[in-house]
């Protein structure tokens, strides 16, 4: 006999019930009650929509023809009023409707505080489509606009507004953002990541009054500050909408008491979704509520399910800003972390391990590994094996592989893809296998990545897998074929890992090769002497022959050699020594260089320690025209001669060379100081460009003249030539520390952006260690290598002559 | 009959290295891998002619400094899609000793 099920709220959790019931062909004549004026749509991408990344009808779940095709009958925008338990009606502004089964899906009302001024228009609440309609109106004539609460929505309706142009400040109660999902490092990154959008973030605020006469015009804290405000949106917080149930006499504490099969205290009612508690918690997350949905949908067929509640995780859907958070990551005894932090990349992770699991996850930046964590947690997989390099994700998981396809493909078939829908590997496989072969046919049949959408790259990526060719995804590109690693993934292993040895990097990380190659090695000895100066021995065999040689090898297999002239000054007696010794060595070419230096071309291999040794008793130095290191310092005369010069140009440019000569780096450092801002020394497009003005200093960086040609950007202006000192060595450092090998500061600015590179550099604490480290690695590395080699002089010549005994 | 000439001290040639023997017919470089083993080719990429001696060894291979050819030790064989062959010779250690074979090296002005 068909049963009337009366359902009251058109919701996500409700509407999947009823999805449940017609795929089970349940006999029920459903009559579907709503306040809002409309169906079901997705809540949960509201956000987008306040955005502009999407509108309504992107998100609408249930159209009219759904509801007609399944016989439906909707009550949109009608209240229901009461519930009569003893006759089996509810009571509406429609009149009265009987029921054989009830269903309570109210969900959730927005909590308001109670502060004078609450009422006042252009105060609202970020909850349904209305509320996202006016605040997209709001924003159309700009403004300002105070979102209080620095939770999930409160964020991501702050993001919306700003992203419409408003400007927008959030006022948080508590020490950092979202503190119920993010501990407070990832707070920071965050909040961060928001002040860079323009949205002003005030934490530890408490909002006092909301001020106006006849609409809002303010916001007063309780420390007394006011801020302007055209529009005021309150996020603080949910509370379940439990009114009907309590004046039913219901069984309700903070929300409506129901059973694991979802029955509250009268058998006939059932309620689910945010409006429900179950065992003394509350649901807000949209995962959870669809678990209840298909229990609550089995009690109405009578085949009853048992709902538990699951471990749940969170993602933050602001473009940009990539957040995930699980578990209980609160700090305890017993408890130990484990953390990762990148700062050039804004990276955090950090897990909470008790008890040889994983049982917290935090991840910022980066969340691209946070279903295997969110796995471990869920699962309680045993860590105990794994956890020198857990914290690096599944990749670094015993020779497991880093490709993130292959990784998707060694997944099992229970392994969940979309959180929200509760889909695992398996039913996509089999979805596609059934012909839906495209994201929009895969979330029409699956609903994977049909809810929140942050899964849809990995569904994409099943995709991939197992359709094979036609789905090609981008993926990081490895340093070379000894490895699956990138430059990053390596250098963030030499630092963590503590790596000090070429062998010890091959063994941690999975080398395919015995020793590496011609592309890995001297990436390898780079990154390795950068970092550990003091423990790592440079290897130079895995050096190019140039810096193994020091000279330039030519395409006959001579070399060229360059003194180094300190800022490109040089003296008579240079001179004569350099003539001499080109005329001694027959060397066939001398050229005057770009930098300013000049390059005897076509030595031979077995005279280059003589020539050095000659050029040493001269005074002068290896001017490593060859070396991934400090170049040249290029100057023009400056206040010495030029009638325009503002500052000592020649002088300073010769204290730079002096202090950073010898520096390994990423790839070749070119300095240059001009005298004033006609610029003669050519500074602005060097790697480091120094201009003098009248006041003092500008600093640039990132300029480029070969392949690619680039103008630097200014980092900074300084007062003194002891600034300028200091900030060259801390922005050489960092870049040395930071950088992909064969990157040239420009490259490696277009990475981390130059405002990163300005904050370390504007916070002295920072800037005065990286200078410390700078001058640390100096005292190794800044020697002479001619005066050294000259001395070993051994790898220059044969190592026997053949050529009597052949004679004999 | 190999005609085995001692040539110099394993230890002269830096491991993952090489060093040159001069003969009447060019530039001999012999190699020495990370595993103590040593190879001797002609010191010149089939390529452009570059010193393979400056290369870096990796493996049983070296790669040429010029333009990154990478030619196998043991066959004088370039790699990958290149295509090319660069003569080798027999050479061995004993006792701590590269030795050469001075015949072949011999037979290499004829060839």
């Amino acid at each position: 006999m068909t049963q009337k099920l009366v359902v009251i709220g058109a919701g996500m959790a409700s509407g999947r019930v009823l999805e449940h019931l017609f795929e089970g062909n349940a006999d029920f004549d459903v009559t579907l009650f709503n306040a809002e004026e409309r169906g079901n749509y997705n809540r949960i991408m509201l956000s987008p929509v306040l955005s502009g990344e999407k509108t309504y009808e992107d998100i609408v779940t249930h159209d009219a023809d759904w509801y007609e095709a399944n016989n439906v009958t909707c009550h949109f925008g009608t209240h229901v009023t009461a519930i009569d338990r003893q006759a089996k009606t509810v009571t509406s502004t429609k009149g009265t409707t009987s029921y054989d089964k009830l269903l309570i899906a109210t969900g959730s009302a927005p909590f308001i505080i109670p502060v004078q001024g609450k009422d006042l228009p252009g105060v609202i609440t970020y909850r349904d489509l209305d509320d996202t309609n006016a605040m997209i109106q709001a924003a159309e004539t700009g403004g300002k606009a105070v979102v209080i609460g620095g939770g999930l929505l409160g964020l991501e309706a702050a993001a919306g507004l700003a992203e419409r142009g408003m400007e927008v400040t959030v006022l948080h109660l508590m020490g950092h953002l979202m503190e119920r999902q993010l501990d407070e490092a990832a707070g920071f990154l965050l909040r961060r990541d928001l002040e860079k959008r323009g949205i002003t973030v005030k934490c530890r605020a408490s909002t006092a009054a909301i001020l106006g006469t006849d609409k809002v015009e303010g916001v007063l804290l309780e420390d007394n500050e006011g801020l302007e405000a055209d529009l005021v949106v309150m996020a603080v917080g949910i509370r379940p909408e439990t009114r009907l149930a309590t004046d039913a006499g219901l069984e309700v504490a903070r929300g409506i008491e129901v059973g694991a099969q979802l029955q509250t205290s009268d058998p006939d009612i059932f309620a689910v979704g945010e409006c429900v508690e179950f065992d003394g918690q509350l649901f807000g997350l949209v995962a959870p509520l669809y678990d209840q949905a298909k229990v609550l949908a089995h009690s109405l067929m009578e085949t009853p399910a048992v709902f538990t509640p699951k471990e749940l995780s969170t993602k933050l859907k602001v473009t940009g800003c990539d957040l995930f958070s699980a578990g209980d990551f609160a700090s305890g005894e017993g408890r130990e972390d484990i953390v990762f932090r990148d700062p050039a990349r804004g990276v955090y992770r950090r897990l909470v391990i008790e008890d040889d699991c994983v049982i917290g996850a935090v991840m910022y930046g980066d969340t691209s590994d946070s279903n295997w964590f969110f796995g471990l947690i869920r699962d309680k997989t045993d860590i105990a094996d794994m956890r020198d390099t857990l914290i690096f994700g599944p990749a670094y998981q015993g020779g497991a592989p880093s490709d993130p396809l292959l990784a998707v493909a060694a997944l099992p078939r229970d392994a969940e893809i979309c959180g929200c829908n509760g889909i695992c590997k398996g039913q996509i496989e089999d979805a596609i296998a059934a012909g839906a072969t495209d994201i929009e046919a895969l979330r029409s049949q699956t609903k994977a990545s049909a809810s929140c959408g942050t899964c849809t790259g990995l569904v994409e990526q099943v995709l991939s897998v197992t359709l094979g060719d036609d789905f090609v995804l981008p993926t990081a590109q490895p340093v070379c074929g000894c490895t699956d690693m990138t430059h990053e993934d390596l250098r963030r292993m030499i630092k963590s890992q503590e790596l000090k040895s070429l062998p010890a990097v091959w063994q941690a990380c999975d080398w395919k090769t015995p020793c590496g190659c011609h592309v890995c090695r001297p990436a390898l000895n780079f990154y390795l002497l950068a970092d550990w100066p003091l423990d790592y021995e440079d290897d130079p065999q895995s050096r190019f022959v140039n810096e193994r040689k020091h000279a330039n090898i030519q395409k006959d297999g001579t070399f060229s050699v360059v003194p180094r002239m300190w800022g490109g000054i040089t003296t008579p007696d240079e001179l004569r020594a350099i003539a001499d010794a080109a005329e001694k060595y027959a060397v066939p070419t001398v050229k005057v260089t770009g930098g300013q230096r000049i390059d005897l071309l076509g030595v031979k291999n077995e005279d280059l320690p003589a020539i050095w040794h000659d050029l040493n008793q001269a005074g002068m130095v290896s001017g490593h025209a060859y070396s991934k290191g400090l170049r040249t310092v290029k100057t023009c005369v400056g206040s010495d001669h030029c009638r325009f010069g503002t500052q000592d140009s020649t002088g300073l440019g010769i204290q730079l060379e002096k202090a950073l000569w010898g520096s390994w780096t990423p790839h070749k450092l070119k300095l240059a100081v001009s005298g004033c801002p006609r610029n003669c020394a050519e500074a602005t497009c060097k790697d480091i460009g120094i201009v003098c003005v009248d006041s003092g200093y500008q600093i640039s960086i990132g300029g480029a003249a070969g392949m690619d040609v680039r103008e630097t950007s200014l980092l900074c202006q300084v007062a003194t030539e002891a600034e300028v000192m200091d900030v060259v060595k801390a922005v050489t450092q960092s870049y040395r520390e930071n950088a992909r090998y064969l990157d040239r500061i420009y490259k490696w600015m277009d990475k981390v952006g130059l405002d990163w590179i300005q904050a370390q550099i504007a916070d002295l604490d920072t800037r005065a260690a990286l200078v410390a480290r700078f001058d640390l690695s100096q005292t190794i590395y800044r020697k002479d290598p001619w005066a050294q080699q000259v001395v070993k002089s051994a790898p220059y010549i044969p190592l026997a002559n053949l050529t009597l005994e052949a004679a004999e | 009959m190999s005609n085995w000439i001692d040539i110099a001290a394993l230890e002269e040639v830096p491991q993952r290295g090489a060093r040159l023997v001069k003969t009447p017919h060019g530039c001999v470089a012999i190699f020495r891998t990370a595993g103590d083993e040593v190879f001797a080719l002609d010191n010149a990429c089939p390529h452009k002619n570059g010193p393979l001696a400056d290369g870096i060894v990796h493996g049983k291979a070296v790669t040429c400094p010029l333009h990154n050819w990478v030619i196998s030790l043991e066959t004088g064989a370039a790699q990958g899609a290149d295509k090319g062959q660069v003569a080798t010779y027999p050479a061995k250690v004993t006792g701590g000793r590269i030795l050469l074979d001075a015949d072949f090296l011999q037979q290499r002005a004829v060839a």
